[in-house]
Parts: C-alpha cells; structure tokens; sequence
C-alpha cells in the first residue's frame, strides 16, 4: 500500500513503473513463514499430546464400563464378566492371547461364579452405516437369548424399533443356534424373513417398514454365532472354570 | 488496506489492553448474540446447524463445543496476530483451529460416550465450519486479545443459543421430549419428520421467517413514526 501510494508520488505519468517497481518487489519472506508454520505446528502437538494424555485413561475406564453394563445388561442375574479372546488354539483369557485382533467374548458369572451367559457381538450393514449388536448367547440351550444394539446410525422411529418392538424382540428370546454335527458352524444360519413368515426356529421375523435395518439385525447373529459359538462349545470348561 | 493506518494508530497508543481497534464495550460481546448471530443473521455454520439438532442436548454439546474451538482459536490467533506472515495465515489458522477441535474431541470423549456417539463425525468437522475460519479471519488477526475473547464467547453463546432454538422445537415435536425428559402422555404421536433431517430445513426456515417479519415490523414502525412527525411538521 504504502509503495503504491509513493509510487504515484514520484511517477504521476506512470512512464518509469518498471524502472520504479523492480528493486521494490516485497521478497517473499520464506524464513518467516517457515518459523511461523514450524511454531504453530509445535504448539499444536504440544496441546494435542496433552490433551490426549490427560483423557486417554478416562476413555478408556468410561469405555470398560459401557461394555460390563452392557453385558450385565444382557444377561439377567449377572454380577461380573470376563473376557475371552477367540484365537486358533481355543478361548484364552484376554490380554493373554500371542496374536492380537481376535473376537472378544464377554462371559457373564453370577454371585456364586457359575456361569449365567455369553456375551457375543456382532455387526451388519443397516440402511445408514454399520450396525453393531450385542447377544446374550445361551450355551446350554445353544441359542441366542437377547439382543442390544451398541451403535447404529438407522433412521430414528424406524431402526430404534429394534430394541424396543416387542413382537421383534421374541424374536431373540430364544434364536436357534444349535452347531452341526462336525462342531464347526451353525447348522442353521440365522436370517431374516419377510414380516409373517417366520416358520423355523432359527429365523427372525422382519419388522414391517424397517426391513433393511431387520436384515441386518439377523446378519449381526449369524455372524455373532458362526464366529463365537464353535468356540464357546469347544471352549465351555475353560469358561466354567472359577478365576 | 484500512488496517495500516489504524496499526500505525494503535503503535503509538499508550493504553495496553483494551482500546486498540476496537474499544471493549457490552457490544462486542452482544453482537454474537443478536445483531451478528452466526446462524439466523449471517448464515454461517449451516451443516452442524441441521445435522445435530435434533435433540436439546445435542445441540448444547455441539455448540459449547464450537464456542470452546472459537475463543481457544481466536486467542491464539490474535495473540500471534503480528507474527504470521499473511502468505500462511490461512494454513496457521487451520492448524491451530484443527488443534482445538482435537481437543475437544477427546475432552467430549472423556466426558460422555453418549454424546460423543450422538455427535459423531461433527465434532471432527468442526474444523471446516466457516464461523470459525471467519472469525479468525475478519477479527482475531486484527484485534487485540481481550476483545478477541469477549467477541468470540459473543459468537460462540449466540451459535449455542441458536442451536438450541432449532434443538429444542424438534426434539419437542419430533420426539415428545426435553432433554430427554418426556412432555406429553403416551398418546401423543411424534411428529417424526422433525428429528429426520428435513425437519431441520422446516425449523430453521420458520425461525428465520419469524426473524425477518420482526425485523420488517419494526420498520415499518419506525417509517411510520417518521411519517406522523413530518406530517405533523
């Protein structure tokens, strides 16, 4: 501005501009901008790490307790939980497992430390992004028992009716998933039927209007089932042992 | 260009805080608020304004954690105002902005999984809103600190406040309740399209129809009263 304004002071014609304008072109000040950036950059991961450091543990204890009040939730009668890692060699207790990013399972126990419940999760895809469900998985009567969404982005008034629809939830209340001969997999896999037409054990009866979050309701059992109830069959004295 | 003189001005003042552009009165906090309100007056912010109103408490979490981004980032800006070459600032600006939207985002963590799941990728997003930017742009980089923080608290209650208008009357048609506590008996029959994202669109749109007919009423009353002392002239 103030070259500007000097330049038409000493060149009313503008004929020497070229001349006048050359020496006075603004370098660009490449230290500045590094300096400034190189700061604010150092500034900004100092806050991140802190705020990070100071939350991260109170996540991670809010997080914990979200899943025990889920589980204690799910399986009525229930007063502690432990959780097994699925892994090839069977159930191990978790933290225990050698190879990370094996499926949790939540085992429920009562005050006297028999075993109420498992507690399987699951996810299908709904109308708006993943659905993630949580099981009460019977191992004697092998069958689901219960259900609760964890997280879901279905349309409201329509996907919420899958925790609270009563005619829906029978649907849980005792869910064939009974293993076939070989132990291996389901002998029925879970699905999803058109609302009325639900003849066998192992189907789950749509809910008129919210076909597509039902469906993916019953894809979440299946593959809640299929992942831990082989496991859990294999696994039940290491479950029913007392800690 | 209208800075330099005004800088040039401020250099010379004596007084340290207070009256360098702009002179620290109830308005620079209440512009925010009513004159200046992002939402109804300048249309800004509008994607978290209809996505996540659709509950009262939403809309509180969502604003005072824009109000948080808006006065840690105004601070900052203007303390390192005179420091940023003006080739980078918008870079600097968005680092610092993203900084504080971190933060905020494993404080709302910390705080609530409830929230934090209900928000959702906005709280991320908080760093393209363009109150923000806006802000930093047009008066932290030029103000002092102090007003800088009142101008930003100003902005960030008038966002809160304009999100809980949209939040309250949705969760109150579409859901029946108050944050979360249940208004009417059982019959009554939600009227759903509220909580769904086009009943953002019809809410905001009445607010802002019952902004402007208050506005043309008024003045239309004072064309009015101009009319009568001339006449009576």
């Amino acid at each position: 501005m103030s070259t500007e304004a000097h330049r038409t002071q000493a060149d009313p014609g503008g004929l020497n501009i070229i001349q006048a304008n050359a020496p006075q072109v603004p370098a660009t000040p490449t230290f500045a901008m590094l300096r400034t950036l190189g700061v604010i950059a150092m500034i900004s991961g100092l806050l991140v790490a802190m705020a990070y450091e100071i939350t991260a543990p109170i996540i991670a204890e809010s997080e914990r307790i979200a899943t025990e009040q889920a589980v204690l939730r799910i399986i009525p009668g229930a007063v502690s939980k432990r959780d097994f890692t699925i892994s090839p060699e069977g159930l191990v207790p978790a933290g225990q497992a050698a190879g990370a990013g094996g499926q949790t399972i939540y085992a429920a126990y009562d005050a006297a430390g028999q075993l109420k419940g498992l507690a399987i999760t699951g996810v299908g895809t709904g109308y708006a992004g993943p659905l993630q469900v949580m099981f009460a998985y019977d191992a004697a009567l092998q069958a689901i028992v219960g259900s609760k969404v964890l997280k879901s982005n279905e349309t409201p008034g329509f996907g919420d009716k899958l925790d609270t629809d009563p005619t829906f939830l029978k649907n849980f209340e005792a869910l064939d998933a009974r293993l076939n001969a070989e132990g291996t997999a389901l002998a029925n896999p879970i699905v999803t039927v058109k609302n009325g037409t639900k003849t066998d054990p192992w189907q789950i009866d749509a809910i008129t209007g919210a076909t597509i979050s039902s469906r993916a309701m019953g894809k979440a059992a299946n593959q809640a089932a299929q992942r831990a109830a082989p496991a859990i069959q294999r696994g039940l004295a290491i479950l029913s042992q007392p800690e | 260009m209208a800075e330099s003189p005004q800088q040039t001005a401020s250099a010379k003042s004596p007084a340290p805080l207070f009256n360098l552009q702009e002179n620290l009165t109830a308005d620079t906090f209440l512009r925010g608020l009513w004159q200046e309100n992002p939402v109804f007056v300048m249309l800004l912010g509008m994607c978290p304004v209809l996505a996540v109103t659709n509950s009262a408490i939403n809309a509180i979490g969502m604003g005072l954690a824009t109000t948080f981004v808006l006065v840690g980032s105004g601070a900052l800006v203007s303390l390192l105002r005179n420091w940023i070459p003006k080739q980078v600032r918008i870079a600097s600006y968005i680092v610092i902005i993203a900084t504080f939207v971190t933060v905020v985002d494993y404080t709302i963590h910390a705080i609530s999984l409830e929230l934090y799941a209900a928000l959702g990728a906005f709280i991320q997003l908080i760093v393209v809103n363009c109150i923000i930017l806006g802000r930093a742009e047009a008066y932290a980089s030029k103000q002092r600190l102090v007003p800088t923080l009142v101008n930003s608290l100003g902005m960030g209650i008038g966002f809160t406040l304009a999100l809980l208008s949209l939040g309250t009357v949705r969760e109150i048609l579409g859901n029946g309740t108050l944050f979360g506590y249940q208004l009417f008996s059982d019959n009554f029959q939600p009227w759903l399209v509220m909580v769904l994202p086009p009943g953002g669109f019809f809410v905001l749109g009445a607010w802002l129809l019952l902004f402007a007919w208050l506005k043309q009423r008024r003045e239309r009353r004072i064309l009015e009263q101009a009319g009568v002392s001339a006449h009576g002239r």
